[in-house]
């Protein structure tokens, strides 16, 4: 099953930079990030990836372009995943928002941009959602101290 | 004089509108600590007399870096964490990410424990299904519901804990196994209380089902379609509750899931009425297929004989040197997990509960990122809300069934 979508992935999605594999039976399609928005919606359309469940980034400090974001997508008609990936640099670390493709984009998009600094161009929303207005620093990227703490109420003494 | 009292506390939270479509709207902040908020969760309300016109939902309240805290841990001492994230089913939680795990490091789990799993995780969802219940008919005001069905949770709470140890974060799950084996007599009494939760569940058919108050508060309340649950990425009974039969167990079976007989109830329309019996018909269907399971589980050994991720027999530690150092690294190191990543997700009783682990080697992640449910039904829940009473935002909210420590992480 994953084989035959992959085939029919690679078809459809790898040219123009875009390029199409197999990890653990997922597949997986890996574009540029000005290609994100435009895949996602091929995604959604062509081939009825119609449930956005997630999105999220990783952070390979030393590597250029430093960050991976990552989404995953399942189909509720063919009733399997398929992965997207993408690369932004940590000087402009910017993706175009699914907002307009995916309601709960706009959830998700704003954890990552709280947690890897990541700027989902359009996406009008991106206040802290699991963090709170002033923290400083985006926590999960690797070169933010586990131990730092920034605690809106001072401890007391 | 104290002076800490006079200084007044930052607002963690700026609310997406600070006033409503008409002039004489009112905003009102529920929450964080609400009885109405069913979770530590603020919900910013735009009324127009007792109707939502808009709502703006926070939460980040139960936040303590879990994703950041795992990154620094060995891929077993992370366990505890995995427990509370969604702390009313945690044994779910435990068994998704060890199935991650072992497909990185290609491990096929014995059938004993195959099974187990299975059953386990079907107890924990009854378990989490009566908390979900029982909590929104009590802030309805069933109190004699509430106490039936939470008399069975008790059971079922301490039932686990004569299997692992405590009643809500067991770390019982294993990457390649579990803990332990079933104690003696534990199936009996396990056919004991599935007895009871019937006779129990029952009668809250009778108190629930046809009663005109619980019908006028949940009818046509909280209302979605497929279409649009699919868009803001609902799952789970929220997403069936509109008629669409998708389940993981069905539709990707893993587990013993594939060799079980059982339906995938779904609702007429949406509403909170339809979420509600589907949770009261999924847990009926968790009780048929623990049943089945108990006839089929088989004997044998619980963890795979992997020296990778299973810790060698006490005797042999404290007789041979090679399990001496073998308990030692993976006690200190950790197991080896092979470079890779993966995506694998489970049917939680919220949801698609899917671990996102990236690994470069060694003993603890380089990245595991967990999907939560609540987490995504959290940025869809002002669609269940906006247009309908203040009122009804509290069996919406009961009926969505937020879980905190997932949401938050």
């Amino acid at each position: 099953m994953p084989a035959e979508i992959v085939d029919r992935l690679r078809a459809e999605l790898a040219s123009e930079g875009r390029e199409v594999t197999l990890a653990q039976d997922m597949p997986v399609v890996t574009v540029p990030p000005t290609a994100v928005r435009e895949t996602a919606r091929q995604l959604a359309v062509d081939h009825a990836f119609d449930l956005l469940l997630d999105v999220t980034a990783i952070d390979w400090p030393g590597r250029t372009p430093r960050f991976d974001v990552v989404y995953h997508f399942y189909s509720t008609k063919h009733l399997i995943r398929v992965r997207l990936k993408t690369r932004v640099p940590e000087a402009e670390p910017v993706v175009d928002s699914l907002r307009s493709l995916y309601g709960s984009a706009a959830f998700m998009e704003r954890e990552c941009h709280e947690m890897y600094g990541i700027v989902f161009r359009g996406n009008m929303d991106l206040r802290p959602i699991l963090l709170y207005e002033g923290f400083v620093g985006h926590p999960l990227r690797k070169d933010y101290p586990k131990q730092q703490e920034q605690p809106l109420v001072p401890y007391r003494k | 004089m104290d002076t800490r009292a006079s200084a007044p506390l930052p607002n963690p939270i700026r609310p997406a509108f600070e006033r409503g479509e008409r002039d004489d709207s009112v905003v009102v902040s529920i929450g964080p600590s609400h009885p109405a908020t069913h979770g530590t969760i603020q919900v910013i309300a735009a009324l127009d007399g007792e109707k939502v016109e808009r709502v703006d939902v926070h939460c980040g309240y139960l936040h303590r870096g879990f994703e950041k805290e795992c990154e620094d841990h060995t891929w077993h001492n992370l366990m505890p964490y995995i427990d509370r994230l969604n702390y009313c089913s945690g044994l779910i939680n435990d068994f998704a990410y060890c199935e991650a795990v072992e497909k990185l490091m290609s491990i096929e789990i014995t059938p004993r424990c195959r099974y187990l799993r299975t059953l386990l995780s079907e107890y924990s969802r009854i378990a989490d299904h009566l908390t979900c219940i029982a909590a929104s008919l009590m802030e309805l005001g069933a109190m004699t519901a509430f106490l039936y069905l939470v008399m069975i949770r008790d059971y079922v709470y301490e039932h686990l804990a004569d299997l692992t140890g405590a009643r809500l974060t067991y770390t019982y799950g294993r990457i390649g196994g579990l803990a332990r084996d079933l104690p003696d007599g534990w199936l009996k009494r396990l056919g004991e209380i599935l007895d009871q939760y019937e006779e129990f569940v029952g009668r809250i058919h009778g108190l629930i089902d046809r009663n005109r108050i619980f019908i006028d508060r949940t009818r046509d309340v909280g209302v979605i379609s497929t279409a649009e649950a699919i868009n803001w990425g609902f799952t789970g009974p929220i997403l069936r509750s509109t008629g669409t039969p998708r389940d993981l167990r069905r539709d990707a079976p893993y587990l013993a899931y594939a060799e079980l007989d059982f339906e995938v109830p779904v609702g007429i329309k949406g509403d909170n009425y339809d979420r509600y019996y589907v949770r009261m018909r999924e847990m009926d269907e968790s009780v048929y297929m623990i049943r089945q399971l108990m006839d089929m589980l088989p004997a044998g050994p619980i963890c795979v004989d992997d020296r990778r991720c299973t810790l060698p027999p006490k005797n042999l530690v404290y007789t041979e040197i090679e399990s001496l150092i073998n308990h030692f690294k993976l006690i200190m190191d950790g197991p080896d997990v092979p470079p890779g990543e993966v995506y694998s997700a489970q049917e939680a009783p919220n949801g698609e509960l899917g671990f996102y682990i990236v690994s470069t080697g060694g003993g603890s992640p380089y990245k595991l990122h967990v999907r939560s449910p609540s987490f995504v039904h959290m940025g869809g829940v002002h669609r269940l809300l906006e247009g309908y009473q203040l009122a009804d935002i509290i069996p919406t909210f009961g009926s969505v069934n937020m879980i905190g420590g997932e949401c938050d992480r």
